[in-house]
């Protein structure tokens, strides 16, 4: 089975963001990456799909130069070998144009299954494997929790709204894109760091696969959220904090 | 026609009630731009739920009908959804971000050629136009959008955006519409939806809400906020992390795929408040929170905040509870 899986380099949880001068993007300067973490389960759901049923796992990634460290952790990780996108003008690229790229790169693979995470942790908007599938001609299923593979097709435990779920199936090559918690995410270890350094990393450009920037939506800024609430902000020694928030909730708020 | 299509979301004819907020932002954006509004149900013997649109204060119902949109499918939905968009010729697809919605929609839009502007959270109007506002970094920080491209336009959005509207109006006129679909082309075959256990716990009747999520770093640390949770005499909750983790169980998750709330207190500790986790407690009466990154979300919808590491101001809020309380 061979598993094709989209992942994006998106800036570590935890960083502190600041807007660059363009007001349209963040100041990346110094800014830590990492793999988009549902992007990290759908590697993970990969690898253990190949442990079952042998074959390939195919890393498939579209960034700039830096994103090709990303791309060595999941080699390192035990993917069997990586496709780069290498473009420094991605923020061209809406969602539609940047899935053709991926769908592009895509294309000549021949997977029998795509997967990718439900959304970006950066973007967020969720729908990059889901418009692949469209381009590529492909059943979809989202937000995926458990994938079942058995010869012409896959039956897939989909997460409804709720705590309900259901089970879809569907035939093969089809696009999944993944649940982040679904399963445990494996460490790369010392062999595997050092045996990615031989895997074959294919470089792409947008230019070479024909497809050119769109924006039929365009990001016109970005900026801090405005407050929807006046929030009390209670400084102080972590004791006095206490104090003053016990204080609060007594004969201000009246909940305790 | 040019005009506003909301769809909205009903399944074995009962309504998402996540329907009525995007009919909200669809009357409102309509009277932002002089546009009609048509309200959409789709699905299997749907023309009850037609007429119930038909006095919400929209200029058109439409009631598509099909045998193979009786249990949902992404492939049935975009086919239909697309066959109507095509008949109806509308400016924008309004629809509301369910888990739904972002199954079919993204690939929906991709049949005109255009993006779906996913999640958002509101518009504003510039120079006559439409610019919708998203969350962008797990709601850290917020960006202005804008179209370039023709009708139609795909909208969806965002669960709490829009205050469902209650205002009734004169019945609108009600159409029956049966897509052409090719019924061999589907391909997703589903099962019946099914929960996995039944819930011993139930939050949404608690009264106070201790929560926890990653920023309590280990199973081992959990009693901590456990002590907490009882010396405030409240059920102890979680974000979908620890739970994935199995830190907690599942029925303690509060969030989108967990339970809403809307206790007295809610008291989070550690969570960064992604809007996963906001929609499931932002109709909480007192909300605290507790967390060591000032620019966390969740301060943006806490009526008291402090920064600083959970590990120091746990205990000490514990103790000063247990006091008080005493």
């Amino acid at each position: 089975m061979k598993i094709l899986v989209a992942l994006k380099q998106v800036p570590a949880r935890d960083s502190l963001l600041r807007i660059d001068a363009s007001g349209r993007w963040l100041d990346e300067s110094d800014l830590s990456f990492e793999i988009n973490e549902p992007d990290a389960y759908a590697l993970e759901a990969a690898l253990q799909l190949k442990e079952q049923h042998g074959g390939e796992v195919v890393v498939l990634s579209a960034g700039p130069e830096r994103a090709v460290s990303a791309i060595r952790e999941a080699l390192a990780k035990g993917a069997d070998r990586a496709i780069h996108v290498e473009q420094e003008n991605l923020g061209e690229f809406d969602t539609l144009s940047l899935a053709k790229l991926l769908a592009a790169a895509a294309s000549s693979e021949k997977a029998d299954l795509i997967l990718t995470g439900l959304q970006s942790d950066d973007l967020g908007s969720g729908q990059t494997g889901v418009i692949m599938a469209e381009l590529l001609g492909l059943p979809h299923a989202t937000i995926i929790m458990a994938v079942e593979a058995s010869g012409q097709g896959v039956r897939v435990k989909r997460e409804l709204e709720a705590g309900w779920f259901q089970h879809v199936s569907m035939p093969l090559p089809a696009v999944l894109t993944i649940q982040s918690g679904i399963n445990k995410l494996r460490y790369a270890t010392l062999m595997g760091i050092k045996k990615a350094k031989t895997k074959e990393v294919r470089k792409l450009t947008a230019a070479e696969l024909g497809v050119q920037p769109e924006s039929s939506v365009s990001l016109l800024r970005i900026y801090q959220p405005k407050r929807v609430k006046q929030t009390q902000m209670l400084a102080g020694a972590p004791a006095e904090q206490a104090a003053q928030l016990v204080e609060k909730l007594k004969f201000e708020a009246r909940v305790i | 026609m040019s005009g506003i299509l909301v769809l909205t979301e009903q399944s074995s004819g009962a309504w998402h009630p996540m329907s009525f907020e995007a009919l909200a932002a669809g009357i409102q954006l309509g009277r932002d731009l002089s546009l009609p509004v048509t309200a959409c149900v789709f699905g299997r013997g749907v023309s009850g739920l037609a007429s119930e649109l038909a006095g919400r204060n929209v200029q058109a119902v439409v009631a598509l009908e099909h045998e193979a949109l009786g249990q949902y499918t992404a492939d049935a939905a975009v086919a239909a959804i697309e066959w109507l968009v095509r008949d109806l010729q509308p400016d924008y697809v309004l629809l509301p971000h369910t888990y739904q919605v972002r199954d079919f929609a993204p690939r929906l839009a991709t049949r005109f050629g255009r993006v779906l502007l996913s999640d958002t959270t509101g518009y504003t109007i510039e120079s006559g136009a439409a610019v919708f506002q998203r969350q962008l970094f797990q709601g850290k920080l917020t960006a202005d959008f804008a179209f370039q491209a023709p009708a139609p336009n795909f909208v969806s959005i965002q669960a709490g955006a829009f205050r469902a509207d209650a205002l009734e109006s004169d019945a609108a006129s009600v159409s029956e519409k049966a897509p052409v679909l090719n019924v061999s082309s589907l391909r997703q075959h589903p099962e019946a939806p099914f929960r996995e256990a039944a819930r011993a716990v139930d939050l949404s009747a608690a009264e106070r809400i201790v929560a926890v999520g990653r920023g309590i770093q280990e199973e081992g640390n959990i009693p901590l906020v456990q002590e907490l949770a009882d010396a405030f005499g409240a059920e102890l909750a979680a974000s979908r992390p620890i739970c994935d983790n199995g830190w907690l169980p599942m029925e303690r998750q509060v969030g989108s795929s967990g339970q809403t709330v809307a206790p007295k207190l809610y008291l989070s500790v550690g969570i960064s408040g992604a809007i996963q986790h906001l929609v499931g407690m932002k109709g909480s009466r007192c909300v605290v929170a507790i967390n060591k990154d000032p620019e966390a979300p969740i301060f943006e919808i806490a009526d008291y905040g402090i920064v600083g590491d959970l590990f120091d101001v746990v205990p000490a809020l514990t103790e000063a509870v247990k006091k008080a309380r005493s």
